[in-house]
């Protein structure tokens, strides 16, 4: 401490003690961008809100039909089975991808990652559109299998929950492999060595010493999959049938459909606040720390 | 990273399932990709795979449809003119937050990256009813906005990360040898800090491009974006030429990804030959 530090507290305010001189001009360059989505951000987010107890009357009836009406937790029950499908398959398919993006070095370890994050970075939509091929009626699969003999006529496939399965578990799982793979690369394989020579199995090494240690960056990336599958909207829509509706769907059906503005907003707000709240959850149970540990 | 650590190798049967496993994933993972690519290039004249014929007649349609090259020309304005706007506000940002300690800093934090978490249809639905009051719809500049917030979490991210790397004593050392603010700022921290912003320009450049949902609600017919001609496209009829389309997409996708791995690569390498330099 320097004599400044110490003579301080006896003329410092309480702001001047939290928000010390210096600190205080760097904290001016938060305001722009504070500002900017406070405006563009925040205020639609915030008018939304107010619609859907106001439009057309004043009340939450909006929100009491959600609730009762069947369709309407239909619609979000089979959202959420939905997004835990997609979840649980993506674990099931990108933990041994992770491990062995872990496990290989140099030109393997390169490669792997580049097929990895070319998906990545492909957009969503191109995604979308592959699978419209492949899966379309007269598309990859459907000549394969007649090529093969295995059925005379094309079966149905696009348009069905099928399809927007396959489609989201392909367009979400680099969002569950990376974070595994970030939180594997740091833990040390001589823990597992240490494990061995005191007598486990190479399997009981792994499963009680080694996938404990990789849980952060499985709850991390299945953090991620469950929310962004929560809000899928293109996939679904292009994929699936008219019988599976996501919650994003009905919204913007209620939108640009019917025009029904109070109940979309109504929607829209239940929407967000369950993906706080799952967010909010996963933070309390899990630890925030350890979330972001795994997201780095 | 645990670049020279020793793993005990596998058995042979687990490692043919490891990477059986892992092969058949990636193939799932690469496959849609190369299905778009060769059909693209087809010569049919409805979507074929394989592809009889060579032609690049989808690549034509594509440059002579005003349409689709008016949506490339929005889409690639409102990218930039996004990705710069969500670049200042967010190193700003990310100056601001670095290494400065108040109460509610988790709060604000939170706030700032949200645009991240939130559902994107709900936003969408949300600037839409207030662009339809403010006459908005259908502008460049409310797209630039909207974009523009969808980037500045990406670019608040890669800053704050960068920075946390970098040596105060270096900008110290700048102050107390004369130099300003802005000065120590430009020669000193804008350098250090530059591949950090690079990579979040990048992602937020893909933030905007490959947004659909936003677009789909705030920029009206005529100012169709890409993506949002893409969509239309897609819900009539499957038309080759948006293989063209994805085809040069992904050629996108691959040039900024590379460019981002190249930069990752570097900053590991400085990051690594700084701490041989003090240790």
């Amino acid at each position: 401490m320097t004599g400044r530090d110490l003579a301080a507290p006896m003329v410092l305010s309480s702001w001047e003690r939290r928000f010390p001189a210096e600190g205080r001009a760097r904290l001016l360059l938060l305001l722009p961008a504070l500002g900017f989505l406070l405006l563009v951000f925040a205020y639609p987010l915030w008018s939304i809100v107010v619609r859907s107890v106001t439009d057309p009357q004043p009340g939450f009836g909006h929100y009491v039909q959600i609730a009762t009406v069947d369709v309407y937790l239909r619609v979000f029950s089979s959202t959420f089975s939905l997004a835990l499908t997609v979840t649980l398959a993506t674990f099931v398919l990108g933990y041994p991808v992770a491990y062995a993006l872990a496990r290989s070095r140099g030109l393997l370890q390169a490669i792997l990652v580049m097929l990895v994050l070319l998906p990545f970075w492909t957009s969503l939509l191109v995604r979308t559109y592959a699978w419209m091929v492949i899966l379309g009626r007269y598309g990859v699969v459907n000549k394969t299998l007649m090529a093969l003999g295995l059925t005379d006529e094309p079966i149905r496939l696009l348009h069905t929950g099928l399809a927007t399965h396959i489609g989201m578990v392909h367009i979400l799982l680099p969002f569950m492999i990376l974070p595994i793979w970030s939180v594997m690369a740091r833990i040390d394989p001589a823990l597992l060595m240490a494990a061995r020579s005191l007598g486990a199995s190479q399997l009981s090494a792994f499963v009680r010493v080694y996938f404990p240690l990789t849980l952060p960056g499985v709850l991390a990336g299945g953090l991620f999959v469950f929310i962004l599958a929560l809000g899928f909207y293109i996939t679904p829509a292009l994929l699936g049938g008219p019988s599976d509706l996501t919650i994003s769907m009905l919204i913007a059906q209620q939108v640009s459909e019917l025009l029904a503005w109070g109940f979309a907003s109504a929607l829209a707000v239940t929407l967000l606040v369950v993906t706080l709240v799952v967010i909010l959850l996963a933070g309390r149970l899990l630890g925030t720390e350890k979330i972001w540990e795994g997201l780095k | 990273m645990s670049a020279d650590r020793e793993w005990e190798s596998l058995g042979r049967l687990p490692q043919l399932l490891l990477y059986g496993a892992c092969g058949l994933v990636l193939l799932f993972l690469m496959a849609p990709i190369f299905i778009v690519i060769p059909i693209s290039f087809s010569d049919s004249l409805y979507l074929d795979f394989p592809p009889r014929g060579f032609s690049l007649q989808w690549y034509r349609r594509f440059l002579d449809s005003e349409e689709w090259t008016a949506a490339f020309w929005t889409s690639l304005q409102a990218g930039i003119l996004a990705t710069l706007l969500a670049c200042a506000l967010g190193t700003a940002a990310a100056l601001g937050l670095a290494r400065s300690r108040f109460p509610g800093k988790t709060l604000v934090v939170g706030f700032l990256v949200s645009p991240m978490i939130v559902p994107v249809i709900v936003l969408a639905i949300a600037l839409y009813a207030v662009y339809a009051k403010m006459k908005l719809v259908g502008s460049l500049f409310g797209l630039v906005l909207a974009h523009a917030a969808l980037g500045l979490p990406f670019v608040i991210v890669t800053v704050s990360a960068t920075l946390q790397r970098v040596d105060e004593r270096l900008e110290h050392a700048a102050l107390s040898l004369g130099a300003t603010p802005l000065k120590a700022f430009r020669h000193v921290l804008f350098p250090l800090i530059r591949p950090g912003m690079i990579a979040g320009a990048v992602f937020a450049f893909i933030a905007s491009w490959d947004d659909v949902v936003i677009a789909l609600f705030i920029s009206g017919t005529r100012s169709a974006t890409l993506p949002k001609r893409m969509w239309e496209g897609l819900r009539s009829e499957i038309d080759p030429t948006i293989a063209a389309v994805s085809t040069l997409l992904v050629a996108l996708s691959v040039a900024l990804m590379l460019v981002v791995e190249l930069l990752r690569r570097r900053s590991a390498r400085l990051a690594a030959s700084a701490q041989y330099a003090e240790g």
